[in-house]
């Protein structure tokens, strides 16, 4: 099969935000694809605008890094005038001027979440086209498809954060078992008053689903497999 | 307490030997001519005052408003020349709106303050332009409470519990800080603002005056409105009342 390197960068994607009692899980899969060509396995689609609000980022890898780039930018400027951190409603607003007054020529969906002392934890899912929307939890990407229903049995109101974050795991590696443009490691961060935490599991901690396989050793990760002998050519 | 510039007063792009720029300070001299302002934060909203002195009997009463809303929760009273008063109410009016456009949210009081000083300022630093003849005090309740600022002609902007610009100042500013604005709700403010304008104009100098005030509070949903009529009239009441009794002694 061709394979063309240069074809624009999408990342398939499955992005979660979730709220909790007290603040905020935003979890995401790290797979970029080109085609069918993974061009980075190992991706970190959940972006920083402030110290207290990030976004997921699905679609396109080039418009939603630049829309980040702008909303962190003009963040940056209005939180030194109001002299206090910007709370995540004007953060997810500002997202979403951009995505709606460029509607034609971006394609990126976009969940923003994070935590002000005003209204705690907020989740805010601008969707292809630029509206915005706040919900108590949002999912996206090609990958969300596959967790329409499982959130719709497995979501309650007022969970503890071990239990939102374990929901989003959950939910992230079914995602990747049915989603081809889906996969790698899970990513999460939670947000709360206390402040921010980045959690990792890598294929090798997440459960086994139907038909699944177990994770093979990869040449790549040679100094800790007990994998095949190098090749004596 | 006044000087003459002599030569060093025909610009606000001038300044005097000592460091002042007169046109400046003669600015505020026309503040200081216009009938008295105050507004005071009480513990649950601000209440504004504005004493308006009406020039002919032929006016109608309730019109020259001299009380704006910016949005609907934050509002301006005007001193000085109404005018100049009414460009800055709209490019108040104008930053609020497009503050809320771009951030999605009411603008801060402590930000449109910012602005209108800001605008206020750039009016003070071109030869071409004059300095604008007014000072504004800005009451507004957002989401960090009740906030009252005070815009001089200079462009500077402080934030008060209470503040009073006009002729009676002095008198005015000696009574609001005889109140307890951190126990008192607005209801009780309106009497108390009532009374300290009408203890403050003078009957010898002005004719007739009319009272307009405007409040921001818990009990007015946070929106900024003219106090409602049987209030008005309640306040009113009351200050003459106590006018008599100062009359009496």
């Amino acid at each position: 099969m061709e394979i063309d390197a240069d074809a624009p960068h999408s990342m398939g994607t499955t992005i979660i935000g979730v709220t909790y009692n007290g603040g905020v899980v935003l979890g995401a899969d790290s797979r970029t694809s080109t085609g069918v060509y993974v061009a980075n396995r190992a991706s970190d689609k959940i972006t920083q605008l402030t110290d207290n609000v990030y976004v997921c980022r699905s679609g396109s890898a080039a418009d939603s890094q630049i829309v980040s780039d702008y909303v962190r930018y003009f963040l940056h400027q209005h939180t030194i005038q109001l002299g206090q951190p910007a709370t995540v409603k004007v953060a997810a607003n500002l997202v979403r001027l951009l995505a709606y007054n460029n509607k034609n020529m971006l394609q990126t969906g976009l969940i923003v979440g994070g935590w002000d002392k005003y209204e705690g934890g907020k989740i805010y899912g601008i969707p292809l086209g630029g509206t915005i929307i706040e919900q108590p939890f949002a999912i996206g990407g090609s990958g969300s498809s596959y967790l329409y229903g499982f959130f719709d049995q497995a979501w309650k109101e007022g969970m503890t954060k071990d239990e939102a974050e374990q929901l989003v795991v959950k939910a992230v590696s079914l995602a990747i078992a049915r989603d081809g443009a889906s996969g790698g490691v899970v990513r999460t961060v939670i947000i709360n008053s206390e402040g921010v935490t980045r959690n990792f599991y890598p294929g090798d901690k997440l459960p086994l689903w139907y038909e699944e396989l177990e994770p093979q050793f990869s040449l790549l990760d040679i100094p800790s497999s007990p994998g095949p002998e190098p090749m004596n050519i | 307490m006044s000087s003459i510039g002599t030569g060093y007063d025909l610009s606000v792009t001038t300044f005097s030997p000592d460091g002042r720029v007169f046109q400046i300070e003669y600015a505020a001299k026309a503040v200081d001519n216009s009938g008295t302002v105050i507004g005071i934060k009480c513990k649950d909203g601000i209440v504004m005052g504005v004493e308006k002195l009406i020039a002919s009997k032929m006016m109608l009463p309730g019109s020259n408003r001299r009380i704006h809303s910016i949005h609907r929760h934050s509002g301006m009273a005007v001193a000085g020349l109404a005018a100049d008063g009414r460009q800055i109410v709209a490019r108040a009016k104008s930053e609020a709106t497009n503050y809320e456009s771009v951030y999605g949210e009411p603008i801060p009081v402590k930000e449109l303050a910012e602005r209108v000083a800001s605008y206020v300022h750039l009016c003070t630093l071109y030869w071409w332009l004059r300095p604008f003849g007014c000072g504004v005090i800005i009451g507004g309740y957002d989401r960090d409470g009740p906030q009252l600022y005070m815009v001089e002609p200079s462009g500077v902007s402080y934030r008060y519990f209470g503040a009073a610009i006009g002729k009676g100042r002095q008198a005015a500013k000696t009574e609001i800080e005889k109140l307890k604005l951190s126990e008192m709700t607005c209801r009780q403010g309106i009497i108390e603002v009532a009374k300290i304008i009408y203890g403050v104009h003078d009957e010898a100098k002005d004719k007739a005056f009319e009272l307009e005030m405007s409040w921001v509070c818990d009990e007015s949903n946070r929106q900024h409105q003219k106090v409602p009529d049987e209030l008005l009239e309640e306040a009113k009441a009351a200050a003459k009342a106590a006018l008599e009794e100062m009359d009496a002694d």
